[in-house]
């Protein structure tokens, strides 16, 4: 999840050095997985104005500017590009500087013509037409942000925002969103959250006058949740919400898109704007139905790719058919068009892991998938759509209409656990105090009235008495619990006879010079062709993996042999001049009932070459088995076994028990 | 008679003196001491004499004659030590020349440093078990709270045997069947083999091993456990080793912990090895999630516990700066004889 410093600095102040706060927010849970300084990439380059421009006076297609960049300084550039215009404010690279992925900027001489610095454009600045609309991509950049000539261009253009990459448990889905950090980063450094409640004017008639929601699958869709705005006019975001679509990992597109994947970013909770027009049946008001797909075999999502559906899949309808994958992708014709004019945004929350399985079967992996599949907070989406709303009065680029159509069918009740003191320090082997635990708890936003702790709805994580103490530990500090080993009896550590027995067979084996082996015990079943197992051999029937990554690891071994024969081989084309090898490793034996467990084995297998002839091998086994008090082996010529040289194959048995 | 006795001492002795090796010796005591030796022939003509001369001669003769005996031993002990010595010096060699080694095995990496693991757990009372590599989806999810859809579940892509049997992805589902035994207090450390369909790089096996430890008892804390793994990491990376826990998430433990060691490169400055970090992550650990107790058939009211798990594969490669996963199950002797 990327995370704006500025955007966070909305809801908590906390200024501190990068590398404090991931030290910080590591310790209570949150890692940082690192963090960027966009204007990191660039130095150097400041505001400066094009006070004159004139052809260069040999090559005609240069020009020449002179360019105040600041404190008296003039400085002469020759550039090839076409937009300049004179009085014009662009960045200017000094001399010394660099822009982004390239070698400090020096002078340069075009035919006699000195040129001291550059004039940058937009990619030369890690930025696109997206980021700054009204520049272009290939020329000079012209700023119309307010700027001070020789000013720096980070702030000027918003490239002075550090962002962090935090890494985001499983267990915390409300940490994929600006707010959910805000909270978490107040509670870790000690600070207050200043939560904001959003205000909508509304006043642009009701919306029950032009949409009517129905709700088919409500264990798919617990909560729907709609308002519409009107009179919409289509254009680029002011650049605070393009900076913060930018450091949010997104492209910016156009105020609605963008003001939608800015709620995305704040709340954890995806949007969906729809032209109204799409919803709107033959000769019907618009409709939104939420059902499964049924009858629908097909869907053509906005990305023109056909989609196979199939029928569980929840699918966003009008009165007659699909308009979009419900939280995962809308259809083709869905979106805002540059003529749109009345929005209906969508604030829905859909079960988690039914989204899961519909992406998968889909093969489709979207943003607003990826936050449904953590499962996020129902009592958001209401707060979701009035922000929503309230950022379009904001930009003025739509009224909204008044009232909001929730169906709600979560049945939402707030959990409350008992705050068991005692319970807790047991747990952690700590004596904090009671009032410091609420003084935690409320600083995560918890309500703590009489020993009751009221679970705010966004942290549907905390079950139980063991999930408070663990929030408690975690702003507390793990490194303040106190580190003691265990009290009470000595307990008997030991080895088992087995485990005994493997020691001594393997330092045994060492001693004979063999080299310990590890392979995969998943092996492919043309192994058993290569050491010619007969067609019909028992050892031919293996666990068999339903999903395995290629025919190679496809089974799991009923033998070891091949397994050892490969690395003999492999060692052997190494160059290796000679090998002496033992591997302990598990065999599979299927049990007759599929769903019964294999019966699992271990098996020593030893293999060498150029390591002296049957007799040495022999050798090898006796000693092994004088090393380790067995009865003596007893070697039978084995004639009929197809792996080996019919006249050099024995069976070793040992006090009367055979082994392969 | 006595004169010629004298005689031939003197003569003797000389002979003696001058042999130089064992043969002249040999010469020298068939010469002097043999039947025809003129000793001999003066014991021969002792008939003649009378008893008394017989007497005072025979004694001296006899004691010539032991006299030379000696004489000649000793010599001949000379001469051997002086031959010794001059062999010994022509047989001289240069010690400090290598030596013909007998064959030598070592294990491989990875179970070099998991007997060492189990080494240091077997010391704190902990016993060593071993479970199925194919286990059901009960023990390795299911029973360990992570249900079917749960999201976890796609971090670790699990190969299936059948719907209910996969390969197992942890070794965690030893905790359940260690706790099903029902057997307590429990002190156990579980290394083994795990699976996930990762495909094959530098980084990623689809097969690799994990260490798990479970202990259950009545009154186990946070505080134990963190003892427990700071003796554990100082004595798997020396004393000087520094290490800090922060809350993390498992579906199994509650809290959840991991464990991060200082930079042994940097010491918690930040450089490249540890990824600009300080630390490296080395193990995950919690509380035993009080639902997983009861699944197992234990009160969570009256027992607690905790568990670890470890990878093993990144613990070898830090501690012989190996780069690549890969060589682990390649086998190439040139690799593995690099341990002896």
């Amino acid at each position: 999840m990327l995370l704006s410093k500025k955007w966070l600095s909305e809801f908590v102040d906390v200024d501190v050095t990068p590398r404090e706060f991931a030290n910080t927010m590591a310790m209570t849970g949150f890692c940082v997985g690192g963090y960027e300084c966009e204007g990191d990439a660039i130095d150097g380059v400041v505001v400066g104005k094009i006070l004159k421009i004139e052809r260069h006076p040999t090559i005609s297609k240069y020009f020449v500017c002179q360019v105040d960049v600041g404190n008296g300084v003039v400085l002469q550039q020759v550039t090839a590009a076409t937009n300049l215009v004179e009085g014009g404010y662009c960045p200017v690279c000094l001399p010394g500087g660099h822009v982004k992925g390239q070698p400090p900027i020096g002078d340069a001489d075009f035919d006699g013509v000195k040129s001291s610095g550059m004039l940058c454009s937009l990619p030369e600045l890690g930025l696109t037409e997206n980021d700054f609309p009204y520049g272009i991509e290939n020329g000079i950049f012209f700023i119309e942000e307010p700027c001070e000539v020789g000013q720096d261009i980070r702030p000027v253009l918003g490239l002075d925002d550090t962002v962090f990459d935090m890494e985001i448990t499983a267990n915390r889905p409300d940490g994929h969103s600006v707010i959910g950090m805000a909270r978490e980063v107040a509670a870790a450094f000690g600070k207050s959250y200043k939560g904001h409640e959003p205000i909508v004017k509304g006043g642009a008639g009701n919306i029950e006058e032009i949409l009517k929601v129905r709700v088919d699958a409500p264990d798919l869709c617990p909560r729907y949740t709609a308002r519409a705005v009107k009179n919409v006019k289509i254009g680029p975001s002011p650049k605070w919400l393009r900076e913060r679509i930018r450091a949010g990992g997104m492209r910016p597109i156009n105020n609605i898109v963008d003001i939608t994947n800015y709620i995305m970013m704040e709340y954890g909770q995806p949007m969906h704007a729809f032209d109204i027009r799409e919803l709107i049946g033959k000769g019907g008001g618009a409709e939104i139905v939420v059902r499964q797909a049924g009858e629908d075999k097909t869907f053509v999502t906005l990305d023109h790719q056909e989609r196979t559906l199939s029928p569980e899949i929840l699918m966003i309808c009008n009165a007659h058919e699909p308009v979009g994958l419900a939280g995962i992708m809308g259809g083709l014709q869905s979106g805002i068009k540059d003529d749109t004019t009345t929005v209906v945004f969508e604030s829905a929350n859909f079960y988690g892991p039914g989204l899961r399985r519909s992406g998968r079967k889909l093969g489709l992996r979207t943003d607003a998938l990826a936050h449904y599949e953590k499962g996020i907070d129902a009592q958001m989406t209401l707060d979701a759509v009035n922000r929503c709303c309230e950022l379009c009065e904001l930009l003025g680029c739509a009224e909204t209409l008044d009232g909001v159509i929730d169906i709600d069918n979560t049945g939402y009740k707030q959990r409350v656990i008992t705050l068991d003191a005692d319970r807790i320090n047991q747990l952690c082997g700590t004596e904090i105090p009671k009032e410091k635990m609420v003084e935690i708890l409320k600083s995560l936003q918890f309500d703590v009235r009489d020993d009751d702790v009221y679970v705010p709805a966004f942290r549907a994580d905390v079950e139980g008495i063991a999930d408070l103490a663990e929030e408690v530990i975690r702003i507390y500090g793990l490194d303040k619990v106190p580190a003691q080993l265990h009290k009470g009896g000595t307990p008997q550590g030991k080895y088992s006879p087995e485990q005994k027995f493997e020691r001594q067979l393997v330092s045994t084996l060492l001693g004979f010079g063999f080299f310990e082996a590890i392979t995969y015990t998943f092996i492919s079943p043309r192994w058993y062709d290569k050491i010619r197992l007969s067609e019909t051999s028992p050892l031919r029937r293996s666990v068999v993996i339903s999903n395995p990554l290629g025919e190679d690891t496809s089974i799991m071994r009923t033998t070891t042999l091949p397994s050892m024969l490969e690395t003999l081989s492999k060692n052997y084309n190494f160059r290796n001049p000679s090998a002496r090898i033992y591997e302990l490793g598990k065999i599979f034996i299927p049990n007759d009932d599929v769903e019964v467990l294999p019966d699992e084995r271990v098996i020593l297998t030893l293999g060498t070459y150029q390591a002296g002839d049957f007799y040495a091998l022999k050798g090898v086994v006796e000693s092994l088995v004088q090393a380790l008090n067995l009865a003596p082996a007893v070697f039978t010529a084995c004639r009929d076994n197809p792996t080996f040289h019919p006249g050099r194959c024995a069976s070793i048995s040992i006090g009367g028990k055979w082994s392969a | 008679m006595k004169g010629k006795l004298q005689e031939l001492r003197n003569r003797a002795l000389e002979i003696i003196n001058n042999a130089v090796d064992l043969s002249a010796l040999e010469q020298a005591r068939v010469d002097l001491l043999g039947k025809k030796s003129e000793l001999s022939g003066v014991m021969k003509q002792m008939g003649k004499l009378t008893a008394d001369e017989r007497r005072e001669l025979g004694q001296m003769a006899n004691e010539l004659r032991s006299e030379l005996e000696q004489q000649l031993e000793s010599k001949k002990a000379a001469v051997a030590a002086a031959a010794l010595e001059l062999k010994l010096k022509s047989e001289r060699i240069d010690v400090t020349a290598p030596g013909k080694k007998l064959p030598m095995g070592n294990q491989h990496p990875l179970h070099l440093v998991l007997d060492e693991i189990k080494e240091i757990f077997v010391g704190m009372g902990y016993e060593i078990v071993d479970g199925p590599e194919v286990e059901y989806d009960l023990y390795n999810f299911e029973m360990l709270n992570i249900p079917r859809d749960h999201p976890a579940r796609d971090t670790q892509d699990t190969f299936y045997v059948t719907d209910n049997i996969l390969l197992r992805t942890q070794t965690s589902p030893m905790q359940v069947r260690t706790m099903l035994k029902g057997k307590l207090p429990i002190r156990v450390i579980v290394p083994g083999r795990v699976y996930r369909s990762d495909e094959v790089d530098a980084t990623h096996s689809p097969v690799f091993h994990q260490i798990e430890g479970l202990v259950v008892d009545k009154g186990v804390t946070l505080g134990d456990l963190k003892a427990t793994l700071e003796v554990f990491a100082k004595r798997l990376y020396g004393d000087d080793a520094v290490v800090r826990f922060h809350p993390s998430h498992f579906p199994f433990t509650e809290p959840s912990a991991e464990m991060d060691i200082m930079c042994f490169h940097c010491h918690g400055e930040g450089c490249p090895l540890c990824k600009g970090e300080g630390w490296i992550e080395i193990l995950g650990c919690g509380m035993v999630h009080p639902k997983v107790l009861e699944n197992c058939g234990i009160d969570p009211e009256v027992y607690s516990g905790w568990a670890l798990g470890m990878g093993l594969e990144r613990v070898v490669m830090r501690k012989y700066q190996i780069d690549d996963l890969r060589l682990f199950y390649e086998n190439d002797l040139r690799f593995l004889t690099q341990f002896n």
